[in-house]
């Protein structure tokens, strides 16, 4: 089922939450969420579950074409995944899995053999068959994001809604469960938005992503889109590292490799560090002079933290560490710096 | 097993001790000790003590005597259905309190917070004269009510409304912390699986907080049965009808009866021991929840 957000508003007494925010998540995609702490994209969540209202007057949530912008939580057919699990504590795993059949009214409810055997499928389909005796307290915490999924995919939800779905776990059990989720929705093709404010779980997995800041949407595309053609200077910075050189001078006595980007008058520089190439210097060629101050070689890649000449502005680049041991370059070596790709913008995106 | 068991509490012992510069000197710490021992002793175990030998003084057939008497049958009786009343009336009143107020931003939500500890904080015997004031003959309504012939100072209902006031806040004053710091996440996925609100409160709210609210009705109970100031002022005094036990400790105790008066002072104070002994091992279940919170 698709879900479309127009123009939802919501304030916080003073605070703005959302300024106008308009979605759409079409049918079957893994689309995320991303932005810094404070962006609203959790209100955003929040309010599509029916958890929250969007300001009186403003706005109206459509799945699958339907207005539900009136349909309590209850009703909307939404599985939400909260970011700290809320399993029930008192409950086993399988009654907080059988917890949405329960509920039901006695028409609607499915027989104690049906939930049985419901709940053992999708304990299976989490990975998790044998526990269903065990207390949400006796689980990991990787266990007990996959409970709480599989407790929002019991009642055949619609969509699914996961609020920072991994921030609560340690990085290696992240990196793993994100890779599951990712499998596990190309299993089951559910319309699914997850919200996150890490850059790297949400360029590795979703199908698109949504970047929001400050109460908006910044800019929206498939992952690839969104890393190589930022739309503002702080889609740009919050996707990786980047250098934000001041001067526009600079790019043209670097432009020499074919830079894409349009320098104008007033603007700021970005470069990627992976996109400043690292030569020996040469008296009078072009380029940028700059000073080796450190060079930190742990990781797949030499990241070089440099000094200009000109500017005495810190710059940084990475090359790879073959590079580095043709070049032979230590600290305090002058080199000439060349931007391969950069992008500007005017001075009222400044950040 | 026993010498596994010993060792045991002994490493537990060794890393649970803190580190030698933290430590007091071992005077100064077997005489805080000693004073504490003391306190205790004298002003909470010798009295309690005391409260058994007077009773037993002339041997259990005068101790058993004292409870055949009616007076002491109706005092007993009117102190259970004057708990019975307000209990459950202060653990209907404590939840919804507590819930209002741990879940909701309203506004006068400060007020009703200060408000629910009122009954702490005022004297009981002002406690008694509110209702003496409002309900007594020359109160307020007293007149509408004698002219339709309802008596509630000095008879049943007056003690039940002023051992309500007394307390009202043991249920809520437990509630409120918990409920706050439990949050609301596991009510909000209740209801997006479709939980109604009644559903929601019976099936993950109550759960969670039950050994809180078993601990606030257990020190409620103890109260509602012990309350002396508030009740004294609305009873009246009227033998075998509107003394409860307190009062009639008291009736009896300037009798000079000083048996029959310690004899039923003795079952106050094995309801204190009673409650005590709950109180402990609710705590005890109660961290055991606690541990075992995600």
């Amino acid at each position: 089922m698709s879900i479309e957000a127009h123009d939802i508003r919501k304030t916080f007494g003073r605070f703005t939450a959302l300024d106008g925010v308009s979605l759409n998540v079409p049918r079957g995609k893994l689309v995320a969420l991303l932005g810094p702490s404070g962006s609203g994209k959790t209100t955003l969540l929040r309010i599509i579950a029916g958890l929250e209202f969007a300001d009186a007057g403003s706005g109206r949530i459509l799945f699958h074409g339907e207005d539900v912008t009136a349909v309590p939580p209850g009703g909307r057919k939404v599985g939400f995944v909260f970011q700290h699990y809320a399993l029930f504590r008192h409950l086993t795993l399988f009654e907080n899995i059988a917890f949405g059949l329960r509920v039901k009214n006695r028409r609607e409810r499915p027989d104690d053999e049906t939930i049985t055997r419901r709940v053992h499928e999708l304990l299976k389909l989490v990975q998790l068959d044998g526990l269903d005796r065990r207390y949400p307290s006796q689980l990991s915490g990787g266990q007990r994001q996959r409970v709480a999924l599989a407790r929002a995919l019991a009642v055949d939800p619609k969509v699914l809604l996961l609020d920072e779905p991994f921030g609560a776990l340690d990085a290696k059990v992240r990196k793993e469960l994100r890779r599951w989720l990712r499998r596990f929705h190309d299993e089951i093709h559910l319309t699914t938005i997850f919200v996150t404010h890490d850059q790297e779980e949400a360029l590795e997995i979703a199908d698109e992503v949504v970047i929001m800041n400050q109460a908006r949407v910044e800019q929206v595309g498939t992952p690839q889109e969104v890393y190589d053609r930022p739309a503002s200077p702080f889609v740009y910075q919050f996707l990786g590292n980047v250098n934000v050189l001041p001067d526009p001078a600079l790019a043209q006595a670097g432009g020499s490799t074919g830079s894409p980007a349009i320098v104008r008058a007033n603007g700021h520089i970005y470069v990627r560090p992976h996109d400043i190439e690292v030569g020996r210097h040469i008296n009078g060629a072009p380029g940028i002079s700059a000073i080796i101050r450190y060079i930190h070689t742990a990781g797949p890649q030499a990241r070089l933290s440099l000094e200009q000449i000109r500017s005495r502005e810190p710059i940084e680049a990475e090359i790879s560490r073959a590079v580095l041991e043709d070049l032979n370059l230590k600290i305090d070596d002058l080199v000439l710096l060349h931007l391969r790709q950069s992008r500007s913008f005017t001075e009222d995106y400044n950040i | 097993m026993a010498a596994v068991v010993v060792s045991s509490l002994a490493d537990a012992r060794r890393t649970a001790a803190p580190p030698r510069a933290a430590q007091e000197a071992a005077w100064v710490r077997w005489l805080l000790i000693a004073a504490a021992l003391l306190f205790v002793g004298g002003f909470l175990v010798l009295p309690l003590a005391a409260v058994f030998t007077e009773a037993l003084r002339r041997g259990f057939g005068a101790y058993f005597a004292a409870f055949a008497d009616p007076d002491a049958i109706a005092a007993i009786r009117l102190t259970l259905i004057t708990a019975a009343i307000a209990v459950p009336c202060n653990l209907v009143f404590g939840v919804a309190a507590a819930w209002a107020i741990a879940r909701f931003n309203f506004w006068g939500k400060s007020v009703l917070t200060t408000l629910i500890d009122l009954p702490f904080a005022v004297s009981p015997v002002i406690s008694g004269l509110i209702y003496v004031l409002i309900f007594g003959l020359q109160g307020w309504l007293g007149p509408w009510l004698q002219a339709h012939n309802i008596q509630i100072i000095f008879a049943v209902p007056g003690i039940v409304l002023a051992t309500i006031f007394v307390t009202f806040p043991f249920v809520a004053r437990e509630l409120i912390p918990l409920m706050q710091s439990q949050g609301s996440d596991e009510e909000y996925a209740a209801i997006i699986l479709g939980a109604s609100g009644w559903q929601t409160f019976w099936r993950v709210t109550l759960p969670k907080v039950k050994w809180g609210l078993f601990y606030g009705v257990i020190l409620c109970n103890a109260r509602a049965m012990g309350e002396f100031g508030a009740v004294s002022v609305v009873s009246g005094h009227i033998r075998g009808e509107t003394n409860t036990m307190p009062l009639h400790v008291e009736i009896l105790y300037n009798e000079y009866n000083f048996v029959a008066a310690f004899a039923v002072a003795s079952l106050l104070a094995l309801l204190a021991l009673v409650t005590l002994g709950l109180k402990t091992f609710i705590e005890w279940k109660h961290q055991q929840a606690l541990a075992a919170i995600p």
